[in-house]
């Protein structure tokens, strides 16, 4: 009898930790995200180990990222430029050593590297020295980088997570392409969805509801990469042969198969919303002479207004959060978007497509890592807000 | 009698819409089976890739598949169930409960790429797992949580509270009438729920690629230390893949087909499980 008792209580402590192991395991992944990539913020975007070096009388102490890559790719080619003196600017870094200074210059065993790259740096006012720190002399003046903040993050406008010496971390155009992709799915699939949904609710009769309503739940059950292969094989040529357009991977070509993707969500909850509308209140609009179309709009809607809401959000949440499909057809490129059709890259897409070849640690895991932590802040927010106005 | 003209005319333009939307959804589904059909064989499901993957079957990532569905419905399924019964028969209606929801259905809301990044920073990572079968069941194990104490707690939502009064009534205890009297009567509830979240892991893609999926394998492993091949993964890998098209294309038609059959399997399973209960 008492041993029965154990049991039980045993069994029902066991089903209370369970209970809380959902909200330990969501506070856990945020904490997992953030701490993975809050690493990025302590560090600055020259590669780990490198120091950036200039003449005694450059008068430019500071440089962003995006100054230091214009310098190396050659956009900017005088100091004064980016707030110096008016002297133009070379660059110098280990592979133009060789061609400097001759071996013997350097000694045997390269003893008189450092010595000579000081030399070199201090006898021309307008070098730009890029060098692992450990050449670099003390007494040169060197350049500061700022430190990574996510305000930076947030206003940068180029992604070269990987770009040497200093890494681009710009991430407005993978948000911002994630917002456009998502706007055009919405734009589709939510007149689409609610026709689908009243004809479902207050239309058509209950068998040919029932067929439809089970094929559009198979259809929310196909996984999201058979919808990317579908758009890859004919949403993209499509796109590229109606507009005459170069490429077909294109951001129509990921808001088209978003919409469908968003579609069976969208028609279901917003069905449920508006079948939930009484009865009685329907009666009462058509005993009024209302017709059923006016029944439909000025009763059935605004009843299931809340509900329908709450699906379109939690429609937007799917198409945002969605993968595979997206990094298979919308071309992936790091620019912000300025049509549908143009390639764009999304979030979900960035964090898929280049997780596989940072490595743990870099710059570029822990950016991954902030973007992976923006992702899941924006889904939180939609689904708090889909929530709120469930319950209303 | 112009707002009934305005009524029929909108009513079959909406079917209309309809029509179109159920007819380019089904589309889809033709499509994929239409072109993956004649790339169907014993060996496309028996054999190994060959050939630098141009050739061959898709076994080792069935067998993946099926592995990692295994792996984390056995993981997923215990906690899930119990945590839907803590919801709907044990929580009070207080402040907990209320953010215990609200979890539960963010948790459902998370992409599931966040999960892949999460997989990657704790299993794999953090605990040192490496890319592995186990990292990657556990990974997908999380994602379906959400599904399964979902369904379990509307399960048990639908059962009428007068059975419960009545066994109390009867001087059970309350553990005993949970599990003797709600949980088996929401049981065909439970299970076609289960099943849904089975057709759910085996579609996942996002959260295997760096938690367990490998590029190729010639043979099957059954360890939870390494890594194994899986079908959605390996679909993407054929569909992205430039070389040779036509051969790639069609391996991967195949390979969409087999998964998608699987969800379609579940898909029947569910109806069946529910016409079994129901007689």
């Amino acid at each position: 009898m008492t041993f029965q008792k154990v049991k039980e209580k045993l069994i029902e402590s066991i089903i209370y930790c369970s209970g809380t192991f959902t909200t330990l395991l969501v506070i856990f992944i945020i904490v997992f995200l953030f701490k993975e990539g809050s690493g990025l913020f302590n560090k600055k975007p020259v590669e780990e180990g490198y120091a950036l070096a200039v003449n005694r009388f450059n008068r430019v102490s500071k440089l962003t990222p995006a100054q230091i890559k214009g310098i190396i790719e050659g956009d900017i080619t005088n100091w004064s430029q980016v707030g110096g003196n008016y002297d133009s600017i070379y660059t110098f870094n280990l592979s133009d050593v060789e061609s400097k200074f001759t071996q013997e210059e350097l000694g045997d065993e390269f003893e008189h590297l450092n010595e000579k790259i000081a030399e070199y740096i201090e006898s021309n006012t307008g070098v730009f020295a890029f060098f692992p720190e450990k050449y670099l002399d003390s007494s040169l003046t060197q350049i500061e980088v700022d430190k990574i903040t996510l305000s930076s993050m947030l206003k940068g406008k180029e992604w070269y997570p990987t770009a040497n010496p200093a890494a681009q971390l710009g991430v407005l155009p993978i948000i911002l392409g994630s917002l456009w992709v998502t706007f055009g799915a919405i734009l589709l699939a939510l007149p689409l969805g609610l026709i689908v949904a009243i004809y479902l609710a207050e239309i058509c009769g209950d068998n040919l509801k029932n067929i439809i309503k089970s094929v559009i739940e198979l259809l929310a059950g196909i996984p999201s990469v058979v919808y990317g292969f579908f758009g890859l094989v004919i949403i993209v040529p499509l796109v590229q042969q109606t507009f005459n357009l170069p490429v077909g991977e294109t951001a129509l070509s990921g808001s088209i198969l978003l919409a469908l993707i968003s579609l069976p969500t969208i028609i279901s909850l917003s069905e449920d919303a508006i079948s939930s509308t009484p009865q009685d209140l329907k009666n009462a609009s058509l005993a009024l002479g209302a017709n059923k179309l006016q029944t439909i709009f000025r009763v059935s809607l605004p009843y299931a207004s809340s509900g329908i809401i709450s699906a379109s959000i939690l429609g937007v949440g799917r198409a945002f959060g969605e993968t595979m499909a997206v990094l298979m057809v919308t071309g992936n490129a790091a620019i912000i978007p300025s049509g549908f059709f143009e390639p764009v890259r999304t979030i979900t897409a960035t964090i898929a497509a280049e997780l596989g070849e940072a490595a743990s640690g870099s710059i570029h895991y822990e950016a991954l890592f902030i973007l992976g932590a923006i992702l899941f802040v924006f889904t939180f927010c939609i689904n708090l807000i889909a929530e709120f106005f469930s319950h209303k | 009698m112009n707002k009934n003209l305005k009524e029929k005319l909108i009513f079959s333009l909406f079917g209309a819409v309809t029509a179109l939307v159920v007819l380019v959804t089904v589309a889809i589904l033709v499509f994929i089976i239409f072109r993956g059909i004649g790339q169907i064989s014993w060996d496309f499901i028996s054999k190994a890739p060959e050939n630098g993957m141009m050739e061959g079957g898709i076994f080792p990532a069935i067998m993946g598949t099926l592995l990692l569905i295994t792996g984390s419905c056995v993981l997923a399924f215990p906690i899930g169930v119990l945590s839907g019964i803590f919801m709907n028969e044990y929580a009070h209606e207080n402040a907990f409960k209320r953010i215990v929801t609200m979890m539960t259905s963010n948790l459902a809301g998370i992409p599931s790429i966040v999960f892949g990044l999460f997989g990657l920073a704790l299993f794999v990572n953090f605990f040192k797992m490496g890319v592995s079968l186990m990292a990657g069941c556990c990974t997908l194990a999380i994602l379906v949580l959400p599904v399964i104490i979902r369904t379990t707690e509307e399960a048990l939502k639908q059962i009428d509270d007068t059975y419960r009064f009545s066994g109390y009534a009867l001087g059970t205890s309350k553990f005993k009438t949970v599990f003797g009297i709600i949980l088996p009567m929401a049981m065909p509830n439970i299970i076609t729920g289960l099943i849904l979240s089975i057709g759910r892991v085996a579609g996942e893609t996002a959260p295997i690629i760096f938690t367990v999926a490998a590029y190729y394998l010639s043979e099957i492993s059954f360890s939870l230390q390494s890594p194994v091949m899986a079908l959605p993964y390996h679909l993407y890998v054929m569909a992205t893949s430039g070389i040779d098209l036509e051969k790639s294309r069609s391996i991967a038609f195949g390979t969409a087909l087999i998964l998608m059959s699987i969800v379609l399997i579940m898909n029947l399973l569910v109806g069946g499980v529910k016409r079994f209960y129901s007689k």
